[in-house]
């Protein structure tokens, strides 16, 4: 039996144990005299939210298949544990081997948003590791990041010996063969480092130096030595269809957040809404063959015994097969009482139709994003979401039964003004007033409800808006008082229902999202002033950021409101995503325009990610 | 077909809790293939029903649940086809036919027994099961001095005066008062077995007591202050009245297929 790294009395003196018990079904049990590499992958929150992320489940299948190499997770200490291991100097350890992570090969964490980076510091510091990767020697395991903030990793690179820029399914065999040669040999730390570097795609960031101007802004990047590269070029699976997929999925005994199997269906989007930093980063869009995602469904139900199935991409709706893939699972649905969830959907008929055979309309709301109040503003982000396609989108479905719709809007998107935000108001109002008109009183069951949530926008680079300044927070909350004074003078409010977003949070998502290296001193400290768990607002201190931030003599202000100038060099300029700085460029001109660009099928824009070779650049030349 | 299925809890698993077991059980099914009745509408789920929760930490070797099945192979291959496509540490071993009108298991439980073993005192016995073996290794820096094998030794002691009281009386804590009571009527039997103490108690609706307050109130009876952690608890197994208000295992009341 496996020993557990903590004893009876912290297990039952902590919430939750079983979330660092491990033994989950599925998971992968090695011969540790037997494994070359040990590596540990890393989703710095807590277990609930980790175990719900498809992309450590896709790379932990990966790495376990081959024979030398044992992959094993581990997730955030929830506060409660994180004091008792600090208090008895408990180092952390893996969920699989119970062993320590600071004998691993390889931590491997997982970046899926910026208010996660103080947890990362966390996991480092438990797992008694140096925090910075230049207090690393050879026998300290390698800390390499990887995940759609890795695109631009400058706020956090002083804690990372290697970044993965793109899609982990392509050059990790050649970084694990590398570093066996590196372990066996007297080869040295730097020499690895060195080595790594020219794996196409890993940048690793203390091979590079920045200069600053002295406005603050870079004045020069680049490689230290000659034989790094100066461009790191982002990984891309080609071939979506025949690309690794873990068919035999980990099952936790605890109720996790995405408590289902998850199918990849595509990996991309057409739509090229500004705004959206994955619609840019994952591009080309590529979608799998129908018949292997049959074939996975099947497995995957199959091996992990879960009763519900959900389809991850951008736009499902996108997908060409939609119908024929979700035909085949309502059937499967109907014999073997497999639930399905469809996110992201258009509403139409088509998925109106497909909803109604899966869900019960009376418990169930329909969602949609218009992101924008007014026509205008969406045409500024390109949207392609027309006032008239969510009227009858919604009228469709208060006459197929539902009665409660959600609408999903940012605030402060470039170009914005209080008009806008006041079409959150009307356009939410015109929704219920449908409802009203077209479904006769009898026919009415229970209050419809429109629910409008806002969050606020936030720049992210690699978007046409990376050049965009944000509102300050008394500007959000002014503009949320005014929209929530809208509703409250509706007509129908009482059907109305309008929720928004901190705005302190968003701020500092703001400034990690754009930030440069200044930013990894601010980040430390913030850690070791006792901040984790940002992302979670009853253990978010906007104190602790604002002491740091002041000690450092940084500037908010500089990395958000500031509009930058295309002419800037950027902290992720070095990456190169595919889609070309001109692209960005021509897109940031046409919003200020209010100009809509076509998506990828309607016609090419030149993005540049056709130099990948595959996916819809390609699909109409076939 | 109704059916009743009897399972271990064992080792690290023990940190799970009651809702995660029946999920694991829900999904194990699923995985194996077994053809389990569901209820209709919109979010059907499968009828399974579970017996007497077991609290976390303590293991067990008499866990039951019951479910409604469309179609049923035999005994060995249902058994077979669980453990197959489950965990080592929940393991299946009995799985039998109900009669039509049988109750389900939650309501007719009636006696639950135990063995509780002292931490102290297994890690010298070779008999002790690996289970306390690992716990012991496992927290290390316990007192490895002679003061808690000579406690658990003396308590071990104190267990036939214990039970030969005429009252037990304990103070029960609820949320809103404390108040006394006699638990004596719940300690269906209580004796030394080697080197630890086996117990049968009450369980379920009718009078529900815990293995962990009898030791609470055995401790104190010996004068020697009580920590859960000293010891581990093993649940044996579940029991039911039979017709003539002996107690049998809950999965005699049905028969293997």
């Amino acid at each position: 039996m496996r020993k557990l790294a903590l004893s009876d009395e912290i297990l039952m003196s902590i919430e939750k144990p079983a979330r660092y018990i491990g033994g989950e079904y599925n998971s992968v049990m090695k011969d540790k005299e037997k494994i070359d590499i040990r590596f540990c992958m890393c989703f710095p929150d807590v277990y609930e939210i980790g175990m719900s992320h498809l992309g450590i489940q896709i790379l932990y299948d990966m790495f376990n298949r081959r024979e030398d190499t044992w992959c094993e997770r581990v997730y955030s200490p929830w506060p409660d544990l994180d004091a008792v291991m600090r208090e008895k100097n408990i180092p952390l350890f893996a969920m699989e081997s119970q062993d320590n992570i600071k004998d691993f090969d390889f931590l491997g964490i997982t970046l899926q948003y910026e208010m996660c980076y103080t947890n990362i510091l966390q996991v480092l510091d438990l797992s008694q590791i140096p925090m910075k990767s230049e207090n690393r020697k050879k026998g300290d395991p390698v800390v390499i990041g990887g995940g759609p903030c890795a695109y631009n990793p400058e706020p956090i690179a002083d804690f990372f010996d290697i970044f993965y820029i793109g899609e982990g399914e392509t050059v990790y065999d050649i970084l694990l063969d590398l570093y066996k040669e590196y372990k066996h040999s007297d080869m040295s730390r730097r020499e690895f480092l060195i080595k790594a570097s020219n794996i196409p795609g890993l940048y690793v960031p203390c091979l590079y130096d920045v200069c600053y101007n002295e406005d603050g802004t870079i004045a020069d990047f680049g490689p230290k030595y000659g034989n790094v590269p100066e461009k790191i070029v982002k990984q891309v699976v080609n071939d979506m269809s025949s690309a690794v997929y873990p068919e035999n999925p980990i099952v936790p005994f605890m109720k996790v957040t995405q408590d289902r199997i998850v199918l990849e269906i595509m990996r991309g989007c057409i739509r090229g809404c500004r705004f959206c930093q994955a619609g840019m980063i994952y591009r080309p869009t590529r979608p799998k063959k129908v018949e292997v995602l049959k074939h996975y469904a099947e497995k995957m139900l199959a091996s992990s015994g879960q009763e519900e199935i959900s389809f991850s991409s951008l736009s499902s709706s996108d997908y060409e097969s939609l119908y024929e893939l979700t035909d085949c699972l309502i059937e499967k649905m109907n014999h073997e009482h497999v639930n399905i969830s469809l996110p992201s959907l258009r509403i139409d008929a088509f998925s109106l139709d497909v909803m109604s055979k899966i869900q019960d309309v009376k418990k169930n709301s329909l969602t949609f994003a218009p992101e924008a109040g007014t026509q205008r503003l969406r045409n500024v982000i390109n949207k392609g979401l027309t006032k008239e396609d969510i009227l009858n989108g919604s009228l469709q479905a208060f006459l197929g039964g539902w009665n409660k719709v959600k609408l999903y809007f940012m605030m402060g998107l470039p170009t914005e003004t209080y008009e806008d935000i006041e079409g959150i108001a009307e356009l939410s109002e015109e929704i219920t007033e449908l409802y009203f008109a077209n479904i006769p009183k009898e026919k009415r069951d229970g209050r419809v409800m429109v629910t409008a949530s806002a969050s606020y926008f936030v720049p992210k680079p690699f978007t046409p808006f990376q050049w965009a300044s944000m509102l300050e927070p008394e500007e959000f909350v002014k503009r949320a008082y005014h929209v929530k004074d809208r509703f409250r003078a509706a007509k129908n409010h009482k059907s109305l229902k309008f929720q928004y977003h901190e705005a302190d949070i968003t701020i500092l998502e703001g400034l990690l999202a754009r930030g440069d290296r200044k930013l990894c001193d601010v980040i430390y400290d913030v850690y070791m002033s006792g901040q984790i768990f940002d992302a979670w607002t009853e253990y978010f201190h906007k104190e602790n950021w604002e002491n740091a931030l002041s000690k450092h003599g940084i500037d908010i202000g500089f990395y958000t409101y500031r509009e930058r100038s295309t002419d800037e060099i950027l902290p992720w300029d070095f990456i190169d995503i595919g889609v070309t700085k001109e692209f960005m460029k021509r897109e940031w001109e046409r919003a200020k325009a209010e100009q809509v660009t076509p998506n990828c099928r309607q016609k090419c824009s030149g993005c540049g990610a056709a130099k990948f070779g595959g996916g819809v650049c390609f699909e109409a030349k076939n | 077909m109704k059916l009743r299925i009897k399972y271990s809890k064992l080792g690290n698993l023990r940190f799970i809790g009651h809702l995660d077991v029946m999920r694991y059980f829900q999904k194990t099914i699923r995985r194996a293939g077994l053809h389990v009745s569901y209820s209709k509408g919109y979010s059907p789920h499968q009828i399974i029903s579970f017996a007497a929760p077991l609290a976390m930490c303590i293991t067990s070797d008499g866990e039951y649940f019951d479910g409604e099945f469309e179609e049923i192979s035999t005994s060995g291959e249902m058994i077979d086809a669980l453990n197959q496509y489950g965990v080592e540490e929940l393991k299946v071993s009995e799985c039998v036919l109900l009669p039509d009108e049988a109750k389900n298991s939650m309501s007719v439980v009636a006696a639950s027994d135990y063995m509780i073993t002292f931490k102290a005192l297994t890690e010298e016995e070779s008999s002790g099961r690996m289970l306390e073996k690992e716990n012991v290794t496992n927290i290390g820096n316990i007192e490895t001095d002679d003061t808690a094998s000579e406690n658990a030794k003396h308590i071990l002691e104190c267990v036939a005066d214990f039970h030969s009281q005429s009252e037990i009386v304990i103070l029960k804590k609820t949320k809103k008062s404390e108040k006394e009571e006699n638990i004596k009527p719940g300690i269906l039997k209580i004796a030394v077995k080697d080197n630890g103490i086996y117990m049968l108690l009450s369980t379920g609706s009718t009078y529900n007591l815990k293995p962990e307050l009898v030791m609470e109130a055995l401790c104190q009876y010996a004068g020697i202050s009580y920590n859960f952690f000293d010891f581990h608890i093993h649940r044996i197994e579940t029991y039911m009245e039979d017709e003539n208000g002996d107690l049998m295992p809950l999965y005699k009341a049905g028969r293997n297929f």
